[in-house]
């Protein structure tokens, strides 16, 4: 087991990648807090993980809220004593170009997918600093290094989490901390139907054009959360500040 | 499979490349040596090429003596034929390839004002060239096989430029490309093929830049090791990164470029 006696945070926990890294993470030993905003889905997760033996907690959060963050980071180190991981996994994203997209879902986006990464990170810093080691891995995108098309907050704010990601690689290196992110490519998550819906395609036109990559495929969330977790555990010792692609060849040309 | 490991060895059902068979270049020192002790230890079969036979035999016998299996090969990867003679023997020995370690290089520290044209040929030749060759010889059973994963060892240096190491720089960027290429080329077939950009590491390599450049060995590594991480990585570390490339847990990685190089390249500190 690669997270023996480990702590993780993952926010956006109760869906998709964040649902397969707190499966995933609990199957290598890590205890796990959950956060997200349907406390149905939530409480599955961690009834899920209890009954295969793990410690699974669910945080209702908000992660647009400081507040809210503080207490998850709080709840979490009540919980469990310690805070090793952070996986800032939590984001939303609408099919729009600029004129298209509200001031409103432009503040939703980059506040959840952005602020909400900055946020949390913020409190769990401090846990992490005093134990003298931590790492935080960062969702972004392939779009956070390439632009699509219709999706200009999303952008943006997946761009903002990689060079976010390098400067807190730099601020806090030097205390033992790593923070890395990964850009994934199109995944098996309700992200993905629910963006067809909005752009008004039919599943398989969409489908078709997300599979249009060299390996042929969309990704499952679970080879996500695997790359994840190599970034959570000792293998990736050496790593900070990098933006690990898993996108199956989808921005190598 | 069902015999006891050795004392620190993950259980046979953990193994991340249990099963595997494994060519790995440059395997005598440095980030191929601590990559073949790894894969053996993870379960892989290792083919070892390098040009220092003496070293590359004593990493042999250590994989055989802790029950890996491992065999040596003194070649020039930069050879076709030797490349072609190395898959041969592997395949005769192991019977499949499931993975390509192309890790085999060399620097010359130098501007493009004091290298030579001997120089430049040489560094291509040993650090993408090589890949060219041996790449080209395993894919044709990998394909056959259903697929497989190529890793290219590149460098930070292959992604942004540094001081007195123009063709080293020059062949790192290639590689870089040359692996987006043969992902986008051999994604089709299920061949994964992806490159590691290390930064400055504990080898016989590194020493050997403070020799290049005339600088005392202390200084020169005190000077890499300024990074947000604040130290140099040592093989181990790079080999792990390639480990991951290697196996299962990355099935949806190709193209991608995995920089292990402590932040180096994440900002100044």
């Amino acid at each position: 087991m690669r997270l023996e006696n480990k702590v993780a945070l993952i926010t956006g926990g109760t869906s998709g990648i964040g649902e397969a890294a707190a499966d995933l993470f609990a199957r290598e030993g890590a205890k796990v807090a959950i956060t997200g905003r349907n406390e149905t889905r939530g409480h599955s997760v961690t009834a899920r993980i209890l009954e295969t033996g793990g410690q699974a907690i669910f945080l209702r959060t908000d992660v647009r809220k400081a507040a809210e963050c503080k207490r998850a980071v709080d709840e979490a180190m009540h919980s469990f004593g310690r805070l090793d991981i952070l996986f800032n996994n939590a984001g939303v994203f609408y099919p729009q170009t600029a004129l298209e997209c509200s001031e409103e879902e432009w503040d939703l986006q980059i506040d959840i997918n952005l602020k909400g990464t900055f946020l949390m990170s913020k409190y769990a810093l401090h846990p992490m600093i005093a134990q003298g080691s931590g790492v935080i891995i960062n969702n972004s995108s392939g779009w956070g290094l390439v632009g699509g098309d219709r999706a200009v907050a999303y952008c943006a704010s997946k761009g903002g989490v990689v060079l976010l990601t390098k400067a807190m690689a730099v601020d806090h290196g030097r205390q033992g901390i790593r923070v890395n992110c990964i850009c994934p490519g199109d995944v098996d998550t309700p992200m993905l139907p629910e963006d067809a819906k909005l752009r008004g395609l039919d599943w398989k036109t969409y489908l078709a054009g997300c599979e249009n990559r060299p390996m042929g495929r969309i990704g499952t969330a679970d080879e996500i959360a695997k790359a994840v977790l190599f970034l959570a555990c000792d293998d990736s010792s050496f790593m900070t500040g990098a933006a690990l692609v898993v996108d199956g060849g989808g921005t190598a040309d | 499979m069902a015999e006891k490991q050795p004392e620190g060895w993950p259980a046979a059902d953990a193994m991340q490349l249990a099963n595997k068979v494994a060519i790995v270049t440059g395997g005598a020192s440095g980030i191929g040596r601590a990559a073949a002790l790894l894969f053996a230890r993870e379960g892989a079969a290792v083919a070892l090429a390098d040009l220092n036979a003496k070293a590359g035999q004593d990493v042999v016998s250590e994989i055989q003596d802790t029950g890996g299996r491992a065999f040596f090969e003194s070649i020039d990867v930069s050879k076709a034929a030797d490349c072609r003679s190395l898959v041969e023997h592997t395949l005769r020995e192991f019977g499949k390839i499931d993975i390509l370690f192309n890790n085999a290089g060399i620097i010359r520290r130098a501007t493009i004002l004091d290298l030579s044209e001997e120089d430049w040929d040489r560094v291509m030749a040993v650090n993408v060239k090589s890949m060219f060759l041996l790449s080209r010889e395993v894919i044709p059973h990998m394909q056959k096989a259903g697929g497989g994963s190529i890793i290219n060892t590149s460098s930070g240096w292959g992604l942004t430029g540094g001081a007195k190491a123009a063709v080293y720089c020059a062949s790192k960027g290639a590689v870089v490309l040359l692996t987006k290429a043969m992902a986008v080329d051999h994604g089709p077939q299920n061949i994964r093929v992806n490159c590691i950009c290390p930064g400055d590491t504990d080898t016989g390599m590194l020493r050997s830049e403070a020799q290049q450049l005339g600088e005392a060995n202390d200084r020169f590594l005190a000077e890499a090791a300024k990074r947000p991480l604040g130290r140099v990585g040592t093989p181990d570390e790079i080999a792990r990164a390639a480990l991951y490339l290697a196996g299962d847990a990355s099935s949806f990685v190709t193209g991608a470029a995995l920089v292990v190089d402590g932040g180096g390249l994440a900002g100044s500190v």
